[in-house]
């Protein structure tokens, strides 16, 4: 159960909508351009100390396609927070928050990896799970659930391959 | 108002008079190294023996799991969920299917609380005593991994007799458990619990007090309290460095506020601290599987799955009995729906903090599940516990930072 009353004062002055959700964590919808000043003040001022997990969902065909999500947890209240932005087009992106969350790295990656969404500001944002080079987002919704050979990674490495066994 | 964190790592330990000091080397450690737990490949740049870099790479057990929920709808991914932290089957069930609970807002009754309570205790059990077997072998207490493996053989048993598999159980259902425990499982699961405190014990006698286990462990790894929070770590990682949380306490779930149990905490979060406090949570685990057993015994016949027929498969006699019943089941394991929505269920699993986040547009396949692995996490901790460090800790850091590859990659 996410305590309204004590982020409300230091969201003040932002654009952000509260939503309820079904688990009773609030949603706090807010723009991309915000972002980072949101989590700023839910970090320094309502004392979320922890960044449980950085996703998003793709919402193919709708527009703006991906809702990015953080969701922050406060120990010392022992309470929960989600913050949601909405972003579509050709390159998808909104700021990092690694500078104040150093352990978002990895969930950053991985949602970069699976969706496609550029971290802006987040040095060494590369792919996760899937090799380096590949070149599909697999957990886009016109993503086959089959999936795609990576042809193109495959053909370079059978050409380093045999470049190495040439003399 | 935004202020940015920095970190100080741990002091080096360079030794000025290595004649290779200053030469960095780049040395690559997995993704088939026994010391790695699994398909973890390791990156190390090494400075003599200290290593000054260190990056992880993850990914080769990658399968896809969130795509396949997506595909395979919500039910049908349970025995999915199993293979996420192969260690700890039930827990993972359990997990998942708080999170549809939550979504679908269904009551589990007392009895299939009590039941998962026992099970999720015994699967900690299970886990703890792989992280102690593992690391032990790997900082060359080879006897450790024969003795816990021999403990965990005991239990799988237990979990044989009531489950019908030893691992990848997928016990649990929406709603509850899939049958009861009766009284053959209960007392097999009371000659465990009577005689493992006496091994947890012995495992102690072992190393506890073990000259090269303390020098390998003690001041190896050490993680500040500000550290822990900020790298998101969670479970036995956060609670070695001195941070008092744990779901079972602080988002009580499945009626774990009404067990009487206690927290361990470390002090200087180190590999030692770390082992200290999964130890002694293997000993606060068969305190809370006693409990649970004793309420086994109080509510015996009661219902232990819930009787909402939205989501819960009628019983076997009514599907053999009558048509409807028959295309009600085949319904629901089709295509089971959920109501629209979003939930995050989480559990403290043995590793951290388990969560499933799940969104849901009111038909049988989800629009995303989010699976908010904990070892994801521990293994970006690797280079912060390590960078400074002689090479030869990292084996006992990954040991200490316990993941299993299988829900790092999903």
């Amino acid at each position: 159960m996410t305590d309204l009353d004590r982020i409300r004062p230091a969201i003040a002055g932002l654009a952000v909508e509260t939503l309820a959700s079904r688990d009773g964590i609030a949603v706090l919808e807010t723009t991309p351009a915000q972002l980072h000043e949101l989590v700023a003040r839910l970090r320094d001022a309502c004392g979320f100390e922890l960044c449980t997990f950085v996703t998003a969902v793709d919402r193919f065909p709708a527009d703006p396609r991906f809702e990015v999500l953080w969701q922050l947890q406060s120990i010392a209240h022992g309470d929960r927070v989600r913050v949601r932005a909405r972003v579509g087009g050709e390159r998808p992106s909104v700021p990092t928050i690694v500078d104040l969350y150093p352990g978002a790295a990895f969930s950053e990656r991985e949602c970069f990896d699976m969706f496609g969404v550029v971290f802006e500001g987040h040095a060494g944002l590369k792919r996760l799970l899937m090799p380096e080079g590949y070149e599909h987002f697999p957990l886009r919704k016109d993503f086959p659930h089959q999936g795609i050979e990576p042809d193109r990674l495959y053909r370079e490495w059978d050409r380093r391959r045999h470049e190495k066994a040439a003399p | 108002m935004t202020t940015t964190q920095t970190f100080e790592y741990a002091p080096g330990v360079v030794d000025e008079d290595d004649p290779l000091h200053g030469e960095l080397m780049k040395l690559n450690m997995g993704p088939q190294h026994p010391a790695t737990h699994g398909v973890l490949r390791l990156i190390v740049t090494v400075d003599g023996e200290t290593m000054r870099e260190l990056e992880p790479v993850v990914g080769y057990l990658h399968r896809g799991k969130e795509k396949t929920c997506e595909t395979l709808g919500w039910r049908k991914f349970f025995v999915h969920t199993d293979r996420l932290d192969y260690v700890q089957p039930l827990m993972n069930n359990i997990g998942y299917a708080i999170a549809l609970e939550k979504l679908a807002g269904l009551k589990v009754p007392e009895r299939g609380q009590d039941i998962r309570v026992l099970l999720m205790e015994l699967s900690r059990i299970a886990a703890h005593l792989i992280y102690l077997g593992t690391t032990g072998i790997d900082l060359g207490a080879v006897t450790m991994f024969f003795f816990t493996f021999n403990e965990r053989e005991k239990l799988y048993d237990v979990l044989d007799a009531y489950t019908g598999h030893r691992m990848n159980n997928t016990y649990v259902r929406i709603g509850g458990v899939y049958a009861d425990v009766d009284e053959n499982v209960q007392q097999g699961i009371e000659r465990f619990l009577d005689e493992f405190p006496a091994k947890v014990d012995e495992f102690e006698s072992m190393l506890t007090g073990n000259r090269i286990w303390f020098d390998r462990n003690r001041n190896v790894g050490v993680l500040s309290r500000e550290q822990a929070l900020a790298w998101s770590l969670t479970g036995p990682n956060l609670r070695g460095s001195g941070v008092d949380h744990d779901l079972r306490k602080d988002e009580p779930y499945c009626g774990y506020d009404g067990y009487d149990f206690e927290v361990p905490v470390g002090t200087i979060g180190d590999c030692y601290d770390r082992y200290l406090v999964r130890i002694e949570e293997m000993r606060q685990s068969t305190r809370i599987c006693k409990q649970a057993l004793a309420r086994l015994q109080d509510t015996r016949g009661g219902e232990f799955l819930a009787q909402d027929r939205r989501y819960v498969l009628p019983p076997k006699s009514e599907v053999r009995s009558s048509m409807e019943e028959l295309i009600h089941q085949f319904k629901i394991v089709t295509d089971m729906e959920l109501p629209a929505g979003e939930a995050y269920g989480a559990i403290e699993s043995s590793k951290g903090e388990l969560g499933f986040y799940v969104v849901s547009d009111g038909t049988s396949h989800p629009v995303r599940c989010h699976i908010r692995a904990p070892g994801l996490m521990n293994v970006q901790a690797i280079p912060l516990l390590a960078r400074g460090r002689l090479i030869s800790d990292i084996v006992a850091i990954i040991g200490s930072l316990d993941f299993v590859m299988g829900e790092v990659d999903r």
